[in-house]
């Protein structure tokens, strides 16, 4: 990821790209939640991603923290599950902390802030096998102006590090330290979202 | 009617139907109440957009006490009530208590004419703390 401004990048770019791998992966996100989870993950998260695709003109035909609150606003009302309100709330929290056109800094400053948010909605924390176990790192390496491959890789470690945790929070958590040994559904979407989005900015840049 | 609202948010529609019917026995028809469970695709879950119409639906000027079961249900329902913003949100209240006894004991309170902060208090009660 370079450090131009977001507005260069199409928005109906990056939606088709976060589409398009949650749609390629749902059957994997759906096993990994069938094990610690209710199974539903995969199908969720295509569901609303693919509401949000049909929906891209009407995105981005909004500036971008309006675009980013009604996609957030789109998710929570078709992802359904515990996922929706969380990935939901990351894009809302996202759109109402961002700039219209954000330089590195403002997209670095606006994504912890929007990961502030998620955690106040889930009540958790790093270090409880979740989506913000990768969000954490890569909000790191946001500040510490990582290129696009450098932010991925994190991710996909971030997520990989999950599989030894115990789960705290969520259906997960109910199992207990039968939890422990399997990958996050979560983390493991978040990981492929960044990816995505890495990968469509990297192309423009 | 101005006693609170109630709301039963299961993950099972049948949950929080039958929950409503135990509160309409036992209680009758002073508090309004509304349930909702579902995931809007005919599977076990819950749905922002449900819980807003049932919170809608029991509203009252003196507040809405939302009664859940497992964490996602909580989640939405605190999800629902940010959407729905201020200055409604303000006298909406996701209650930490089992649902069936949280509902019929918030629904008893209520209909005595209680404030929310009774309501939600009478729900609390019920939670090992």
């Amino acid at each position: 990821m370079s450090a131009e401004t977001m507005n260069k990048v199409e928005l109906k770019a990056l939606i088709s790209a976060t589409a398009d791998t949650i749609a390629a992966h749902a059957d994997e996100l759906t096993t990994l939640d069938q094990a610690i989870g209710d199974g539903d993950h995969g199908l969720n998260m295509k569901r609303g991603f693919e509401a949000v695709r049909a929906d891209a003109d009407s995105f981005a035909a909004k500036p971008l923290p309006d675009a980013l609150k009604a996609i957030g606003t789109k998710l929570v009302m078709t992802v359904g599950g515990a996922s929706g309100p969380l990935f939901g709330t990351l894009f809302m929290a996202l759109g109402k902390e961002i700039s219209t056109e954000p330089d590195r800094a403002d997209l670095a400053t606006a994504f912890g802030k929007a990961i502030e948010a998620v955690a106040a909605r889930g009540k958790s924390q790093v270090g409880q096998k979740t989506m913000l176990d990768v969000l954490q790192p890569v909000h790191e390496a946001l500040l510490q102006d990582r290129t696009g491959p450098e932010i991925t890789d994190a991710a996909d470690r971030a997520a990989e590090a999950t599989v030894p945790m115990k789960a705290l929070r969520g259906r997960a958590s109910f199992l207990g330290d039968r939890s422990i040994g399997h990958m996050d559904a979560g983390a493991r979407s978040t990981a492929l979202l960044v990816r995505a989005v890495a990968e469509t900015i990297e192309g423009y840049a | 009617m101005s006693n609170v609202g109630i709301v039963i948010v299961s993950h099972s529609p049948l949950v929080a139907e039958g929950t409503a019917d135990m509160v309409r026995q036992m209680v009758g028809d002073e508090v309004p109440l509304a349930w909702c469970g579902g995931n809007g695709h005919g599977g076990l879950g819950t749905n922002v957009e449900a819980i807003m119409g049932a919170i809608d639906k029991a509203w009252s000027e003196a507040g809405v006490a939302i009664l859940v079961d497992l964490g996602g249900a909580e989640t939405n329902s605190e999800m629902a009530v940010e959407m729905i913003g201020e200055p409604r949100a303000q006298k909406i209240i996701v209650c930490n208590a089992p649902i069936v006894e949280g509902a019929v004991m918030a629904a008893t309170e209520a209909s005595g004419g209680a404030s929310l902060r009774e309501v939600v208090a009478t729900a609390h009660e019920l939670s090992p703390s």
